[in-house]
């Protein structure tokens, strides 16, 4: 219980669940530092309700990034696949050379308003990351443990499923990570094209000059992705358990 | 010519089918009578007549063609030809229909008609390019050899983008509406990048060599700036209103406000550290301890040491980080607009909310060439820098 | 077991193996030698097809190894290499379990099985069973590959210069463990090795092999007294094949029995050639010989060394 109460994660996580729901018990504190305001509060929502359509947005489109990403990676990893790497590696450079709110904004005039373009362009986006790292994992794995494998007599989807996926898995977790970390940020824009999520009182108190909704917003957003990003260190911690144990 | 029936190049086999569909089934150009209300599509068979049709069918019978011919420097400089005049004659074509658009409005009194690209135009041209990408892939050509060859591939639509031949299409109509906005956003938002390199480096590098120098400090240093990194940009910039705000209110002589250049510069030189410090640090790491261990062996001060060893060895790496750096600020200073502080981010979002794509393009193309240019400049000088070293 | 029939193969433009036939027994330890190039490690990944070969048939227990599904092959086939190849993130336990667990046996078979590996390899199961490769010396490493080769008893166990990564002394402790399992087990062993030392220590038969041909097959002894040709005679280091011949038999076959001698006693297991050099070291001609409890058995002569063996 004491080795818990050290680690950052739970007091992040109680930081964040306590904001959530208590932000209207910081009604006075905001109210005082911000007297020129008569809304010194974000009520349009509750936190709890835009904290909600945060998360639904990064978890859908995250998990379909996910799907297609490491699909992709490993489609390109395999011998029929060889040929489509360079053209992959290309997508996902040219990719990265955009700025994620860009992918946002050039959906939002194909697609029209409201979630859908948010989806498509936090999925596109987050596919980079994962497609890159899903590549370097399987790339390093041990060439000796491929030739064991399939000496001993695996076939390749044993091969897949019980050598390359478990040691490429740490590398592959680590782009899923970044792609949920900016896809978290880029989410928060998303509501200029009228998604809802934690961006809103942000860019409703950009736009009236109340600082106390941007504050809001950007308190509560900056907390999940720090709890996320914590969340992920510890999993990669576990993943990873076979690696910790003491070199003999 | 043996021409074998199974093709022997499947990734241009499938650019070859997605153009088929894109050409049969999205609008090539759209066409509205003004700004307001969304296009009608034009598919390109509409664009293909008279001699056009040669001008199209040759360079994409000749890219279907060599899906079924091995591989060979002779093939690959084909395909790169073909791809590389489609794209130009593409671009021409939609220039050319927008400009005949142009003046039949013209001759009927309606001047505000636009022409703008399509889906289908969009999916063209990046089929082309990836398909001449990836012809220049497999020639195997050094770097410089691959950079120059792409250009070339780039360089006729330069050509006629600079000519004039396209200034009918919106997206150029836009940019000669709005040219001084342009200008001056885009000098803003070089000037919000190269404003924040400053810092970045005052107080980046000096933190690496210090972690480098004190390990315990390390571990520290890089956990705070693992949390700033992990912030969301438009959060940091949030969080930063209100106290620059505040100062603003208190030292009003210091010329910052809680919105515009400041916050961004600020929050923008807060996330640049990471990187900066990691490389900073890592390049120090990777100077072999034997070569300090001979340079002082040799009677080098300590400061001599690190100023003609250590720091030589670690430029490359230091260049990384600060390439990495730029590109990630020239993409995060699109956010800043939204603070108040322009640049190209805010004729972007200025498009977003008036669900103009041109704008939007306006605002992302030259972000986009800008990070491209920045990274290949980087990359030429880390060679160089590299060129030292065994 | 095993036999090759006018096999070859070709990587492009370069010949591995031209037209080979070769014919393994039940039961020999063959040892395919060579030098780089030679198409040793060719011919070795041609039986499990690993590699596959581009004419001639390949047979194993009379039928075409093509008629077999490749894993179905392998997993009949232990397969050991120089890397090793542990599975990194999986105990030594596991690895070891890795082919029963394809051929699906009971957990508790898989268990007892690992265990009696375990042991026959020098590896007390209690402290190696749950263990990590990364925590393994290079020898223990080795020794768990060859465990894992061996876990679901094969007919046929396939070694690729499996000792060529480790020091000269683990190196020599593990030929000893392999000779001491072939000949407790009576299983067909094919070992690649670029090393005429381990060759000739561990061999039944011996097939030199250069630029894919056989140059000469045959019992260590028959090479090193019949060598086919300067080849053979250059492989085999030409200016020891006389001491060659010698490590190949122990004290225990030349002793006079009945006879004492002074001095201090040397073991009869001792090999001829490790006796030629006491000889030297202590200018005598005569030695005494004593068997494993110490007992004395007789005399060595110097000269009896150069008898031809009875």
């Amino acid at each position: 219980m004491v080795r818990l109460l050290r680690q950052p994660l739970p007091w992040a996580l109680a930081a964040l669940l306590a904001l959530t729901w208590g932000m209207p018990l910081l009604k006075p504190l905001f109210a005082a530092a911000f007297p020129a305001l008569d809304r010194p509060l974000y009520e349009q929502d509750t936190f709890a309700q835009l904290v909600w359509a945060h998360l639904q947005i990064v978890g859908l489109s995250s998990g379909i990034a996910v799907l297609l990403g490491v699909s992709a990676g490993l489609f390109v990893t395999r011998q029929a696949g060889r040929e489509f790497r360079p053209l992959v590696e290309t997508l996902v450079a040219m990719g990265q050379t955009f700025p994620p709110v860009a992918v946002l904004a050039v959906a939002a005039p194909l697609i029209g308003f409201g979630e859908a373009p948010a989806l498509i362009a936090l999925t596109l986006y987050g596919l980079l990351p994962i497609v890159r790292n899903t590549i370097a994992g399987i790339e390093a794995v041990p060439a000796s443990a491929h030739e064991a494998a399939e000496g001993l007599g695996m076939s390749s989807w044993q091969r897949l499923r019980q050598v390359e996926l478990p040691l490429a898995l740490p590398v592959m977790l680590a782009g899923i990570r970044t792609s949920v970390i900016i896809n978290i940020g880029t989410a928060a824009i998303a509501s200029t094209v009228g998604a809802k999520s934690l961006g809103s009182p942000i860019i409703v108190g950009l736009s009236g000059y109340n600082t106390a909704y941007v504050i809001q917003g950007a308190m509560l957003v900056g907390l999940l992705a720090i709890v996320a990003d914590l969340g992920f260190s510890a999993l990669a911690r576990w993943v990873s358990r076979w690696r910790m144990s003491e070199a003999g | 010519m043996s021409v074998d029936l199974r093709p022997a190049n499947r990734v241009l086999l499938v650019f070859v089918l997605a153009g088929l569909v894109a050409a049969l089934s999205l609008a090539f150009l759209t066409q509205a009578p003004n700004r307001l209300v969304s296009g009608v599509g034009v598919p390109l068979r509409t664009l293909l007549h008279g001699a056009n049709w040669a001008l199209v069918l040759g360079p994409f019978a000749l890219l279907a063609l060599a899906v079924f011919r091995q591989s060979s420097v002779a093939t690959q400089g084909l395909v790169t030809a073909a791809a590389a005049t489609l794209l130009a004659v593409l671009v021409w074509l939609a220039g050319a229909h927008a400009k005949q658009m142009a003046d039949a409005a013209e001759a009927a009194g309606n001047s505000a008609g636009r022409t703008s690209f399509g889906g289908g135009f969009w999916v063209w041209t990046v089929l082309c390019w990836l398909a001449a990408a990836d012809a220049v892939q497999r020639l195997k050509l050094a770097p410089l050899g691959r950079t120059l060859a792409l250009a070339a591939v780039l360089a006729p639509v330069v050509v006629l983008a600079a000519s004039g031949e396209l200034a009918a299409l919106s997206l150029f109509k836009e940019y000669d509406n709005r040219q001084d906005v342009f200008d001056a956003a885009l000098w803003r938002h070089a000037q919000i990048v190269g404003v924040t390199l400053l810092p970045t480096l005052l107080l980046g590098v000096p933190l690496g060599v210090a972690a480098h120098r004190h390990p315990r400090f390390g571990a520290p240093l890089f956990a705070l700036l693992n949390v700033i990194q992990t912030v969301p940009s438009i959060a940091l910039f949030g969080l930063l209103m209100a106290p620059l705000a505040a100062l603003a209110l208190a030292l009003p002589a210091l010329g910052i406000g809680g919105i515009g250049l400041a916050p961004a510069v600020i929050a923008l030189t807060l996330y640049s550290l990471l990187p900066i410090v990691q490389s900073t640090l890592t390049g120090l790491r990777e100077v072999p301890a034997a070569v300090v261990e001979a340079a002082t062996g040799m009677g080098l001060t300590p400061r001599q040491v690190f100023w003609r060893v250590q720091v030589p060895l670690a430029l490359p790496l230091l260049l990384s980080g600060l390439r990495l750096t730029t590109v990630q600020a020239i993409g995060l200073a699109v956010v800043a607009a939204l603070i108040g502080a322009g640049g190209l981010g805010a004729i972007m979002f200025q498009g977003l909310l008036s669900s103009a794509l041109d704008l939007v393009l306006l605002g992302v193309l030259p972000v986009v060439a800008m990070a491209v240019a920045v990274d290949a400049l980087f990359a030429v000088l880390t060679q160089w820098a590299q060129r030292r070293q065994p | 077991m095993i036999e090759f029939l006018g096999v070859s193969k070709s990587f492009g433009d370069a010949a591995a193996v031209r037209d080979l036939s070769l014919s393994i027994e039940r039961g020999e330890f063959t040892v395919l030698i060579g030098g780089s190039g030679s198409g040793k490690s060719t011919t070795l990944k041609m039986i499990n097809r690993l590699i596959e070969h581009d004419a001639g048939r390949i047979l194993f227990q009379g039928q075409e190894i093509r008629s077999f599904k490749p894993e179905d092959i392998r997993r009949r086939m232990g397969y050991a290499i120089q890397s090793t190849g542990l599975f990194p993130h999986w105990t030594v336990a596991q690895n070891i379990a890795t082919v029963p667990q394809l051929l699906k046996w009971p957990a508790a078979r898989i268990a007892q099985r690992v265990a009696e590996l375990l042991g026959l390899l020098g590896l007390p199961p209690d402290q190696y069973q749950g263990r990590y490769p990364h925590q393994l010396s290079g020898g223990q490493q080795q020794r768990v590959g060859v465990a894992r080769a061996l876990a679901a008893d094969p007919e046929v166990l396939l070694m690729d210069e499996p000792f060529g990564a480790l020091d000269p002394i683990t190196r020599g402790a593990l030929q000893q463990e392999m000779a001491r399992i072939h000949r407790a087990s009576g299983k067909t062993i094919v070992l690649v090795t670029h090393d005429i030392d381990e060759a000739l220590g561990l061999a039944t038969r011996i097939v030199l092999l250069d630029q894919g041909r056989i140059v000469q097959a045959g019992t260590p002894t028959e090479l090193l007294r019949r060598p086919a040709n300067d080849f053979v005679r250059d492989f085999l280091g030409r200016g020891e094949i006389g001491i060659k011949l010698l490590g190949l038999e122990t004290v225990a076959a030349r002793v006079r029995p009945n006879e004492l001698a002074e001095g201090e006693p040397i073991a009869a297991t001792m090999s001829l050639r490790d006796a030629l050099s006491v000889f030297v070291a202590r200018s005598v001609e005569r030695l005494p010989v004593v068997d494993a409890q110490g007992r004395p058995l007789g005399t060595l002569y110097f000269a009896d060394l150069l008898r031809s063996a009875v």
